[in-house]
């Protein structure tokens, strides 16, 4: 692979059924370009969460991966309401998710602490009431 | 363990990917909670839940699962059967209630953690 490969989804956050298909194109994508199960799965997780984060706090938002010849970054971009203490969002079982939401088998604080546990770097910048943009990536 | 025998233990029954029977799975993981079941990879597991949405077969799909098993009667959609037949994941479903499946199949050599054939 000597140029980037870019991918852009749109993630619809009106629809949580279709929640996770951006990650399920992007993990198709990866193996297609012959690169290691534990790789495409590491990828594919972090994403995973993040896009269900998207839709469930943020109304949706986009999604851009680029994959060079070194890593593979995700970038998540959402004008949802933000995260106010970022910290404290990344502890193990903190959660401000809905009782619906948990009935779905989310909201259990796990979503941020599995984006950082599987990636190499993770930076996320957020505005209460502007929006979030984090970035990801995972060495290849 | 084959999931033709996980099928037999558990008295369950076969919803989708019949013809994936004889494929194993080498640990385990119970759970309603999906981020719970992201947070530690294990190879070629099986799921046992009693939640039923679509991202139930997507957060399979992300772990590289090969099978899941629906406890207390729960049946899984139409939707939810299309998509793990894409993804080739045999969809079981049981009367038993969680705890009894997981000890079931625990009894009989399905750990956790990563084991030998079964």
């Amino acid at each position: 692979m000597s140029e980037e490969l870019k991918f852009h989804f749109v993630v619809d956050g009106d629809d949580f059924t279709s929640a996770g298909k951006a990650s399920v194109q992007v993990k198709k994508n990866l193996r297609q370009l012959g690169l290691s199960p534990e790789t495409i799965r590491r990828v594919s997780i972090a994403m995973y969460e993040g896009e269900i984060n998207m839709v469930i706090h943020a109304g949706g938002g986009v999604a851009d991966v680029t994959v060079t010849e070194e890593y593979i970054e995700i970038l998540l971009s959402d004008k949802g309401p933000g995260i106010k203490d970022i910290e404290q969002a990344m502890q193990e079982g903190f959660s401000t998710a809905s009782d619906n939401i948990r009935s779905l088998g989310f909201g259990a604080g796990m979503g941020l602490p599995n984006m950082k546990r599987y990636t190499d770097y993770m930076d996320i910048k957020s505005t209460v009431g502007v929006g979030t943009d984090i970035t990801m990536r995972v060495n290849i | 363990m084959k999931i033709s025998t996980i099928k037999e233990l558990l008295g369950a029954k076969v919803i989708c990917c019949a013809d994936e029977l004889d494929k194993h799975v080498y640990s385990a993981c119970g759970s309603d909670m999906m981020s719970d079941v992201l947070a530690y990879v294990k190879d070629q597991a099986v799921l046992l839940t009693g939640l039923v949405n679509s991202q139930v077969i997507r957060t399979a799909e992300m772990m590289d699962m090969n099978c899941i098993v629906f406890v207390r009667s729960k049946m899984p959609t139409a939707e939810m059967i299309e998509l793990a037949e894409e993804c080739g994941i045999v969809i079981l479903a049981t009367d038993k209630r969680m705890y009894e499946a997981c000890g079931l199949l625990y009894s009989n050599g399905l750990h956790g953690n990563r084991v030998k054939n079964v």
